[in-house]
This record gives structure tokens, C-alpha cells and sequence, in this order.
């Protein structure tokens, strides 16, 4: 499904990315962990088309095609989805108002007429629940005086409402408390299925309990120097990043 | 001949059909007087540094429009709020519309200047309130000198008025080009409530300037809500001159949206008169192509526990300009004052421009006064954060300018009034989002 191979990418003179492989095959759950300034979240940008990074070497390839030059409208219109560590804020426009016009927008892309009103409401009703949403929520402006949980339980409900095939979670357990954590793992689980697959970028193992990977990768200073299987999450748990610089020198 | 020069020599005209005992008759004689003397203001003038009316006073206005065209009420209800019953003072090219209006005598006073200026019991309001805190400078002068019709809105003490009140001038311009000087007085009584919606609308594509000039005077305990819109044909300019008297504990905002027009220049000046008045200044400018919008707000405090709070957005794009030039002026009785001001201001092009100055006198030494200003473009993260979801570049742009302007939408009280303005930024910033804003 997603083919990164030697991905050199950056900042103007700067690179941060310095040759990333990695493939993930559908309904396959992957878990990338580092230390700080290691480049996860950079990984999930470029992936997802940040034009402030550049791609110097290397390509990304999603379903067989090179996304590597696609605004990040097109990506998402071929199924990839950043769930973002820090969500914007968008005073004025509802939960409810922003989730439809992303949903019509990436139908008007495909070039299908918009969902209509009564499937919609039936699917945001749906999808609430999965994740212990409640109707007040969906009425405030997005992301505008949300606490840290709000925010990311807001990332799982535009997901779970987008179905993507690929899924990135940058940092979603930072800032959440158990249950909060609970509560979207649970989501994220109850999502998956063998069609899709999901990238899970984390600094600790603690989320990798509930949303369990089948690989696990460390990456440090742009590369990926170990993966894994769960396992590996767990001993980085209990030992930390040391022993792995330690390992590669 | 110069706009200037047949102004005065108009005046001599006007002048032979006034009632020689009008009480505002020696008024008019000397507003003429400093009109004559100072004439039309400049670029060299620091007010008017960045704004020229050279430009708009080349064109042949009439200045006393001769045929008044009958409008259809189909033709111009949409400039109407018509989910909700309103009082109505309707004028067409500066005459009063009776049938497109809607006035009342009962236990308020809704109806025209030109009535108040002629009638015996209205005498006294005039005597008391007329041109006494509008500036003598030339633009209101010369509104003063030939000022007959306009809104004459006068709230009892403790009336809290149901309706809001709308003030529509229209212009349908037989002629080329017109000029048009609204006259409005409001008096708000004692612990009166009044909400006001002015407008000024070209129905054609001939050249129109108005320069009106609005007197509001809010006594004890009054609250004034008092709307703005400004989203006139592309061939109209407007000259705003509002003036706000605050007595003793009054609450008055002025909301001002600025999307139409060729020309705009809001001189809003606030005079805090009492102690802890509250004013409240708000405007939202979104404009194109070659609008121009300038915002020269005064506050003066001159009563200590006072309170005022400005807040001035503006989207500017292709080579449109604008000018926010805010004045806080605090005298040394002043104490104990908070006064807030913020200009924040997004460029979508290269060539838009925007002028933003600040400017705090204080002569009291226990206040507090934060000003703020920022002009930038729309936030990068923001851009691929919607992205992201599948939104496209233009729709992503839209949504964050809409998010940006929408923090003085906040303030607006009236519901409907909201959702029109809410879809006249939709519709401005060019972009149907898929949705009831």
C-alpha cells in the first residue's frame, strides 16, 4: 500500500529525513518511535505533502503511484489521513460544518455528487457514538478552547468519518489521560480492518498497549535503525533510546 | 468648476428656501463658512494621509438630486432583514420613502430629521442635541450646511425598543453622478435599549458619493447596539461621520462591516462623557480589486472607570488598501481606565495594501492601555491542516479567512443579522463551503 524507498527530505538546507524504507502492506499496523528531533513527525509531513519540506532523494509510492509531487487535497483524496499532534483551531465553522465539507470536497474530488443530508447525519450519529462523542460537541467550533483530549478524539472522529485507507496518528496519546487513551485506541481498533492500515507515530509504548503494531521501527537522526515486532516497543520502554545508539556505534 | 466652488455657490440657492427662524439656520451659515474655508481635506493633512478624495471629486455631481424614482419593494427587499419585524426609515437618492418605511410615534419617536427640524415639539431635542458633539471639521460642516433629511430616532428613558430599527439609503441616480448627505440623531434615553442597522446602497452603476454624518447621543445607563453595513456597488463612496456621545455608565458598540463599495472612510469618534461608560468599536473589512477602506476611530475618555474595546479585522486582496488609524486619547481625569485596542490584518496578495497606525495619548498615570497589531498571511499549518482533510487550496483559504473574521461576528446580537453577515463573508471571500454559515 504505501512504498517509501530512501526518502531524503528537508527544510531548504537542512535534511532531516536521511533515507527512510518502509513499507506497509494493508491491514497492517506499524508503530514508528524515537527520540525527540529524531524526524517522526517530519516523516508523517512528508508523507502527508507539506510543502515546507522538500523531497531530495528517494520517492513515496501509494498504491502503486508516486505521491511524491500531489498537493496534500490530492493525497487525501486517494485515501491517506494525518491525524495531527497539534489540530488547528477554526473559529466559527462546527465539528459538524467542517466534517461535511471535508467529506463532500474529497467526493467532489472523486467526482460524486455530495452525500446526502439524512445519510450524513445518520453517519455522524454513528460514528459519535463509536467514539463516546456526545451532540453538544459536534455543535462547537472545531478545535476552538478543546482540551488536549477533545482535540485528539476530534482527529479519531474526522478519521473514523473519512474511512481512509492509510492512516497516520502523529503523537495521538500526547496530552491524553487512560481513559481518554482508551477511548481512542478503542476507535482506532474498532476502524481497522484488512483493507487499511495505520502508522502509529508515538514517543512511548504506553498507546502501543491498546493499539497493538505488528512492526515497530526506531527511528533516529532521519534513519530507521531497528525494527521490529512488539516486542522491541517494549524493551525501548524499559531501557530507553541509549542502548540503541549504543548498538550502532 | 470645482466641487468646492458650486458647493458654496449652492448653498446660496439652499439657503433662499430655509426658514429664516429655523433654529439651525445660523448653523448652516457658519458650517458654510468653514467648509469655505478649509475646503475638501488632503493627503497632506495627517488624517487623510493615506486616503485621497482627489480622484472621486472630479466627477459633476448634482448636488440637490432632481428626480426621485419610485422603487419596487421586490426590487430591494433583499437589502431588508425580513425574518424579523424592524422599524424602517427608508430614503431614496436623500428623500424620504414613505411607502418603503416603517415609522412610529408610539412611546418612541422613529421618523425624519426633516420633521424634528420643522415642528415646534421636536424644538427642544434639536436645540439640545443637534451638531453637539458632531466636529466642526469641513466634511461634517459641510453635511451641517446642507443637512435636511435623514433619521430622527429619539428612545424615552427606560424604553427598551423590541425592534431594531433599520436606516436605508438608497441611490438610484437619474443623474451621473451624486452626492448625498445623510443627516441621522439618535437620542437614547435614560436606560434605553436600542439596536440600529444602517446601510447605503447604489441600485445602479452611476457614480455616487455620500457624505452622512450620524450624531448619537446615549445617556445614563443607555445601551446602544448600532450596525454598519457597508456593501455598496463598486461605482459608491462612502465619507462616515459618526460621533457617539456617552453619558454616565452607557454601553454603546458600533459594528462596522466593510465588503462594498469604491471608497470608504469611517470617521467614528467616541466621547466618553461619564464614568464607567463601556464603548465598543468592531469592524470587519474584506475587500478586492481596487477598494479602498480606511478606519480612523477616535476614542477620547474623559471620565475615569471607563472601558473601551476595539477590535479591527481585514483581509485585503488583489491591490485593494487599507487604513486603520486608531487614536486613544486619555485625558488626566481618566483614571482607572482599561483600553484595548487590535488591528489584525491578513494580505492574500502581493500588491494589497494595509496602513496601520496606532495612537495613544495618555495623560492620566493609573490606566491600563494594550494596543496590538499584525499583518501577515494566512497561517501555513493552518493551510495543510485542512488540506489534510481532502479540503482544496481555495476552499482552505476561505474556511481560514472566515475563522479569522469571525471573532468580531461575536459581538453581533441580532440572530438574523448574524447569518446575513455570515453569508455575505461566504459570498466574499468567494466560495460556497458547503454549508449554512
Amino acid at each position: 500500500m504505501l512504498h517509501i524507498k530512501n526518502l531524503h527530505a528537508g527544510v531548504e538546507e537542512k535534511e532531516i529525513l536521511k533515507g527512510i524504507d518502509l513499507d506497509v502492506k494493508p491491514g497492517e499496523v506499524h508503530a514508528i518511535m524515537g527520540p525527540n528531533g529524531s524526524g517522526k513527525s517530519t516523516l508523517a509531513s512528508v508523507i502527508a505533502g507539506k510543502e515546507e519540506f522538500e523531497i531530495s532523494k528517494g520517492a513515496i509510492t501509494f498504491e502503486g503511484e508516486d505521491i511524491s509531487e500531489l498537493d496534500p487535497e490530492e493525497r487525501a483524496h486517494k485515501g491517506l489521513f494525518l491525524s495531527f499532534q497539534y489540530p488547528v483551531e477554526i473559529p466559527g465553522v462546527s465539528v459538524t460544518n467542517f466534517i461535511k465539507t471535508a467529506i463532500n470536497e474529497n467526493r467532489k474530488a472523486k467526482g460524486e455528487a455530495d452525500m446526502p443530508a439524512g445519510e450524513m447525519l445518520k453517519k455522524i450519529k454513528e460514528k459519535a457514538e463509536l467514539l463516546d462523542i456526545d451532540r453538544k460537541f459536534l455543535s462547537r467550533s472545531l478545535n476552538e478552547g478543546f482540551s488536549g483530549g477533545e482535540k485528539k478524539r476530534n482527529e479519531i472522529f474526522q478519521l473514523a468519518m473519512l474511512e481512509p485507507k492509510l492512516a497516520i496518528l502523529d503523537e495521538t496519546d500526547s496530552g491524553l489521560d487512560i481513559d481518554a487513551l482508551k477511548v481512542v485506541a478503542n476507535g482506532v481498533n474498532k476502524l481497522k480492518s484488512k483493507d487499511n492500515a495505520v502508522i502509529v507515530i508515538t514517543h512511548y509504548q504506553r498507546l502501543l498497549d491498546y493499539i497493538v503494531p505488528d512492526f515497530v521501527h526506531v527511528l533516529m537522526n532521519g534513519k530507521i535503525v531497528k525494527s521490529g515486532t512488539k516486542e522491541l516497543a517494549k524493551e525501548l520502554e524499559a531501557k530507553g533510546y541509549d542502548w540503541i545508539k549504543e548498538e550502532l556505534v | 468648476m470645482s466641487l468646492k466652488d458650486k458647493l458654496v455657490s449652492s448653498y446660496i440657492a439652499f439657503e433662499d428656501h430655509l426658514e429664516d427662524d429655523s433654529p439651525i439656520h445660523e448653523l448652516r451659515n457658519e458650517a458654510i463658512k468653514v467648509f469655505e474655508t478649509q475646503g475638501f481635506p488632503s493627503k497632506k493633512e495627517e488624517a487623510w494621509k493615506y486616503t485621497s478624495l482627489n480622484a472621486l471629486l472630479k466627477n459633476n455631481y448634482s448636488v440637490f438630486p432632481k428626480n426621485e424614482r419610485t422603487i419596487e419593494l421586490k426590487e430591494v427587499r433583499k437589502y431588508f432583514l425580513h425574518d424579523i419585524d424592524t422599524y424602517k426609515l427608508v430614503f431614496v437618492d436623500g428623500v424620504y420613502s414613505s411607502f418603503l418605511s416603517d415609522t412610529t410615534h408610539d412611546s418612541l419617536d422613529v421618523c425624519l430629521l426633516s420633521s424634528a427640524l420643522n415642528k415646534p415639539k421636536y424644538k427642544a431635542v434639536i436645540e439640545n442635541y443637534f451638531n453637539k458633539t458632531a466636529v466642526k471639521d469641513s466634511l461634517t460642516s459641510l453635511n451641517t450646511a446642507f443637512a435636511k433629511e435623514g433619521a430622527y430616532i429619539h428612545i424615552p428613558k427606560h424604553k427598551e425598543v423590541e425592534k431594531p430599527i433599520e436606516i436605508i439609503n438608497f441611490s438610484t441616480g437619474t443623474e451621473a453622478a451624486i452626492l448625498l448627505q445623510p443627516r441621522n440623531l439618535i437620542v437614547v434615553g435614560e436606560n434605553a435599549h436600542v439596536q440600529i442597522i444602517e446601510r447605503h446602497q447604489s441600485l445602479n452603476e452611476n457614480q455616487v458619493l455620500t457624505n452622512s454624518v450620524t450624531e448619537i447621543f446615549a445617556e445614563k445607563r443607555a445601551f446602544v447596539d448600532y450596525y454598519k453595513i457597508q456593501n455598496d456597488a463598486h461605482t459608491a463612496s462612502l465619507i462616515d461621520n459618526t460621533y457617539v456621545s456617552q453619558a454616565t455608565q452607557s454601553h454603546c458598540r458600533v459594528h462596522t462591516f466593510s465588503f462594498g463599495g469604491k471608497l470608504t472612510r469611517n470617521n467614528l469618534n467616541f466621547y466618553q462623557n461619564g464614568e464607567r461608560c463601556d464603548s465598543t468599536l468592531n469592524g470587519i473589512t474584506i475587500i478586492e480589486g481596487k477598494q479602498h477602506v480606511d478606519h480612523n476611530t477616535l476614542v477620547h475618555h474623559i471620565a475615569p472607570n471607563c472601558e473601551s474595546h476595539q477590535d479591527y479585522k481585514g483581509i485585503f486582496a488583489d491591490s485593494s488598501t487599507g487604513v486603520f488609524n486608531g487614536k486613544v486619547y486619555v485625558e488626566k481625569e481618566a483614571q482607572k481606565l482599561d483600553a484595548f485596542q487590535q488591528n489584525n490584518n491578513i494580505l492574500v496578495d502581493d500588491k494589497a495594501t494595509i496602513n496601520s497606525k496606532p495612537q495613544l495619548e495618555i495623560f492620566a498615570d493609573d490606566v491600563r492601555c494594550s494596543h496590538g497589531c499584525t499583518i501577515g498571511q494566512l497561517d501555513e499549518d493552518a493551510m495543510f491542516y485542512l488540506q489534510s482533510r481532502g479540503i482544496g487550496k481555495k476552499e482552505s483559504r476561505a474556511l481560514l479567512m472566515y475563522a479569522f473574521a469571525n471573532s468580531v461576528l461575536e459581538s453581533v446580537k441580532i440572530p438574523e443579522l448574524k447569518a446575513r453577515i455570515n453569508k455575505l463573508i461566504a459570498n466574499k471571500i468567494g466560495v460556497s463551503l458547503g454549508f449554512e454559515l
